[in-house]
């Protein structure tokens, strides 16, 4: 019945309503997508006649970026992309979404006080604005006296120039931190939604922690963790964070994609060439949330609420 | 004050009809109860009414004024949601004051009728409080207060007293009953429940699926209900109705059912006419008519299993169950124990009884002049 | 409690310490130098803790500026987005138009795939082609139109969660439906409002690419890229101003997730947050 009933704002009222928003939306978000594809066919850049007068090229910028002759040379497509993928894999997969889920496990075993204050330390690094963290880090790993160093000092390890020496890795943890508080808030829900009676039931059998996790939990919250999963990938895929850290080199060693497009679009210039990475990032970008956006409506349909 | 007519009023969402064709007059003064299951159209009706709702087709004239297409804001009427729709930033006051502020009226103006109606709804103490600090009957009455609190042309009701318990409902139908006579509003009332809709209403119009099917006053509509469905729908237990076969023979037609015997009827002209339809037929007698049979002497009789018997106090309910599975219920006045085990049988007098025909519409009686 | 309940809770309380302390190691030399008048990279324990710092960031013209132009824009795109938020979630939920959950699938399919440095190609080429590049105009209407479809679901849900009731009765009561709205419909509304604009607030104001591609004169730059092209320059000679300049600029952001912590719970915030 009330699906029925009408609404009391006309239609008319409705479309005035939305205009602004939808003109913001449409300028900045909408038309961006489709205003990159064309770009991206052609050799536009800042200066000069081709910013002015750019020219239709093709496919050219796409040829290019995937020429086998300059694929894999050093700061070209091949080595930015298999980067990307690592850090994906390494600092959300393996990194926040594994660190979220054992940190929401660990701490529904403390006391209040104690969950507080370990999910309140998590939660400082990710609600940090990322240049404050970017110098946090910066001043953390300092070769010389960075907080770091004087603990490996204490501890009789051979101090390191981290962000010169083991910059992927360092990019990596620092995601990682930075990022894991999301997958535990996400986790921490799920994990409440479990009702007590259910692991009350294994302790009665005796039920270690490692089997009730394996056991009652994961099957319960695999929704939220495919969730998880999927929306970690695509945040970590587009972060531009890293770049505080290491700007990407050196000598193109953290250049992951996003940093990537942005040297090749804002330090080079070629809007044509950064279009169509954009375009393949973008395309990407929809893979997942086309994935996402049907898993999201299934579990509405079923009326669950992730 | 003003009189209501909706003309040929449909309303169509895609292809399905959810308010076929209504023609209903309400009168200058009247309080008139839409009564029906939920989904039958009274509350789409009565938005139309309000302008919260466009009728696909037909037009409706508010004191004579077409307001078909009219905002609601333009219609002049004051309105009870079934939940109050007390504004929870407001307080009691300036939820009563609202639609004197949006029409403009001076504060001092304002607060002086708020004063002054909610006194008339002893809620005048409650005036500084916000609407989470007051009981269920108390925002049941600021809601009446706010939609009464400006003269308007008429007040549309939808199932307002339907969030209040048993007893408050009781109360405050009473309640309502006094403030709309006294005052001579024009009201429209939605509700599903018939005790309310007979005591408060001047008429009730019964609704099912988007028809109007009979627009009468309340004992009217008790006494001669137009079709199966108002019988069955109206009264408490509603009326009882047994399927029958009608045959033709020279004492008479005989009707004969599961567990129901009756000696034959004298024809007459309109029961002829009506099983031309065909013999199929529909006995409906009232709970208050039947009485427990005396031994074997009774010519109309219902006879089966006992099923249940309950004492109520000023009255038992007597229920039994017929060969066919359909349940028969007795009223019986007074509070001496009913004593009856097995099988029973209700006797009756055939002069109360009500026919209806293989479609479901009521047979005039013998002694009437029938209605078209 | 048996020996091997008791282990296991020591078990987790010894990974629960070490994960605490592996969390918060890199953010401890940051709580100590905005507070110690000479500090450097090492960690060291102000001796005395000194607000002196703070003070020279308070005289320094530049740093003040940032700030301001930070504050500019991140009020300046919560007005806009809260504003046009608030009267399109109205729509969405509340009128019959068609296609609604059409434009409500697309709309979030966009706002996710048009993010990142990769989206600031063409979103620099229309800024530019509107002639707004170095414009604080162009930071707000940008950011606004990326947060807006997530401030729009916000804001929608919470107006499904408002009875219709309240606006019929305030239509029927003589109000057009604009004074309903107003009337009626913000001042319930407010919580989800609070909630968006915070929201946005924050991002704008951490917000890092954005300004840093859109803005080139300095005196238009928002903290958060003031501070960046500070560290990232050669030497570090004001460690101790930029310690507590950063602190200063974390400060609103800690203080409005506290408070909104505090009044509706983190978990309500939290998935909303990128």
């Amino acid at each position: 019945m009330s699906s029925l009933r009408g609404a009391n704002v006309s239609s008319r009222t409705g479309a005035a309503f939305m205009t602004p928003a939808a003109l913001l939306i449409g300028l900045f978000v909408v038309f961006p997508f489709f205003w990159i594809i064309a770009v991206s066919f052609s050799n536009r850049s800042l200066l000069g006649a081709n910013a002015l007068h750019p020219q239709f090229v093709g496919l050219k910028n796409y040829l290019d970026l995937f020429d086998p002759a300059t694929f894999w040379s050093q700061g070209g497509f091949g080595p930015s992309l298999w980067l990307t993928i690592q850090f994906v894999v390494l600092s959300a997969l393996c990194g926040q979404v594994l660190l979220g889920l054992v940190l929401a496990w660990i701490s529904r075993e403390l006391s209040p006080r104690a969950k507080s204050l370990l999910q309140g330390i998590v939660m400082l690094a990710w609600i940090l604005p990322d240049v404050v963290v970017g110098f946090a880090w910066f001043a953390y790993l300092d070769r010389d006296a960075g907080t770091l160093n004087q603990l490996l000092h204490g501890l009789h390890i051979p101090a390191a120039d981290f962000l010169i020496e083991h910059p992927f890795l360092t990019i990596c943890v620092f995601n990682a931190w930075r990022g894991a508080a999301f997958s535990m808030m996400l986790f921490d829900a799920a994990l409440q939604s479990i009702p007590p009676s259910y692991l009350e039931t294994a302790d009665v059998v005796g039920a270690s922690s490692w089997q009730k996790l394996r056991d009652i939990v994961l099957p319960l919250i695999r929704g939220h963790i495919v969730t998880d999963l999927i929306l970690i990938t695509m945040w970590t895929f587009n972060v531009f964070t890293p770049f505080l850290l290491t700007a990407g080199g050196p000598s193109f060693e953290t250049d992951i994609l996003p940093i990537y497009t942005y040297r090749i679009a804002f330090k080079s210039f070629e809007f044509g060439k950064g279009a169509a990475i954009g375009v393949i990032v973008m395309l990407i970008n929809l893979a997942f949330s086309l994935v996402y956006l049907r898993l999201a409506q299934r579990g509405l349909r079923a009326g669950r609420k992730t | 004050m003003a009189s209501i007519q909706l003309d040929k009023i449909g309303k169509s969402f895609g292809a399905i009809d959810t308010i076929r064709e209504i023609d209903l007059a309400i009168g200058d003064g009247e309080f008139v109860c839409l009564l029906g299951p939920s989904g039958c159209g009274k509350t789409t009706t009565l938005r139309m009414i309000a302008g919260l709702e466009q009728p696909t087709r037909g037009s409706i004239r508010i004191g004579g004024r077409d307001v078909t297409h009219a905002q609601p804001k333009d219609r002049n009427v004051g309105m009870v949601f079934q939940d109050y729709a007390l504004y929870p930033h407001m307080t009691i006051a300036d939820n009563i004051a609202y639609p004197l502020k949006v029409r403009g009226v001076a504060e001092s103006q304002r607060r002086e009728k708020t004063r002054e109606i909610a006194d008339v709804l002893h809620i005048g103490e409650l005036l500084d409080r916000l609407p989470a600090q007051i009981s269920g009957g108390q925002q049941q009455r600021t809601s009446l207060a706010r939609a009464l609190v400006h003269p308007a042309d008429a007040f549309l009701f939808d199932e307002p007293l339907s969030n209040l318990d048993a007893r408050m409902r009781v109360e405050a139908r009473a309640f309502l009953y006094h403030l709309q006579r006294s005052r001579g509003m024009t009201a429209v009332y939605v509700t599903h429940d018939q005790a309310e809709a007979m005591a408060l209403s001047t008429r009730i119009a019964v609704m099912c699926a988007g028809d109007i099917v009979q627009y009468a006053p309340p004992l009217e509509i008790y006494r001669r209900p137009a079709t199966t469905f108002v019988a069955g729908f109206v009264g408490d237990p509603p009326m009882n109705l047994i399927a029958a076969q009608a045959t033709r023979s020279d004492r008479g037609i005989a009707l004969r059912g599961a567990g129901l015997g009756m000696s034959p009827l004298a024809s007459w002209p309109a029961l002829d006419r009506a099983l031309d339809h065909g013999d199929r037929v529909t006995v409906g007698v009232r709970p208050e008519h039947l009485r427990i049979a005396a031994g074997d002497d009774a010519s109309n009789e219902m006879r089966g299993k006992l099923y249940a018997n309950e004492a109520m106090g000023p009255e038992s309910l007597v229920t039994l169950c017929l060969d066919d599975g359909v349940r028969v219920t007795a009223r019986l006045f007074g509070d001496a124990p009913v004593r009856v085990d097995g099988e029973v049988a209700f006797s009756f007098d055939a002069a109360q009884i009500t026919l209806f025909d293989a479609r479901g519409m009521r047979i005039a009686g013998p002694g009437e002049t029938p209605s078209t | 409690m048996n020996r091997r309940t008791l282990l296991s809770r020591v078990v987790f309380s010894v990974c629960a310490a070490l994960l605490g302390a592996a969390f918060a190691l890199p953010l401890i030399w940051f709580v100590f130098a905005p507070f110690n008048a000479h500090a450097d990279l090492d960690l060291a324990f102000p001796a005395p803790p000194t607000l002196v710092n703070f003070a020279r960031v308070f005289a320094n013209g530049v740093a003040v500026g940032a700030l301001l132009n930070s504050l500019l824009q991140a009020f300046g795109t919560v007005l806009l987005v809260a504003a046009t938020a608030t009267l399109a979630a109205y729509a969405l939920a509340r009128t019959p138009l068609r296609g609604k959950h059409v434009i409500e699938y697309v709309l979030l399919l966009f706002s996710s795939v048009v993010s990142g440095s990769a989206a600031m190609v063409p979103i620099f080429l229309i800024v530019n082609a509107l002639g707004l590049i170095d414009t604080q105009l162009a930071v707000i209407l940008v950011f606004a139109g990326g947060l807006l479809p997530t401030a729009m679901f916000i804001l929608r849900d919470f107006i499904a969660s408002i009875p219709r009731g309240y606006e019929e009765s305030a239509l029927v009561a003589g109000a057009s439906p604009w004074r309903a709205f107003v009337d009626v419909v913000v001042p319930v509304l407010r919580p989800g409002v609070t909630i968006a604009a915070v929201w946005a607030f924050v991002q704008v104001w951490g917000g890092f690419l954005i300004p840093f591609v859109l803005l080139r004169s300095e005196q238009r730059m928002p903290a958060s890229v003031e501070i960046y092209s500070f560290y990232s320059q050669a030497g570090t000679p004001i460690v101790p101003l930029l310690a507590a300049y950063s602190a200063l600029y974390s400060l609103p952001v800690i203080a409005l997730y506290w408070y909104v912590n505090r009044k509706y719970g983190f978990r309500f915030f939290g998935g909303i947050k990128s």
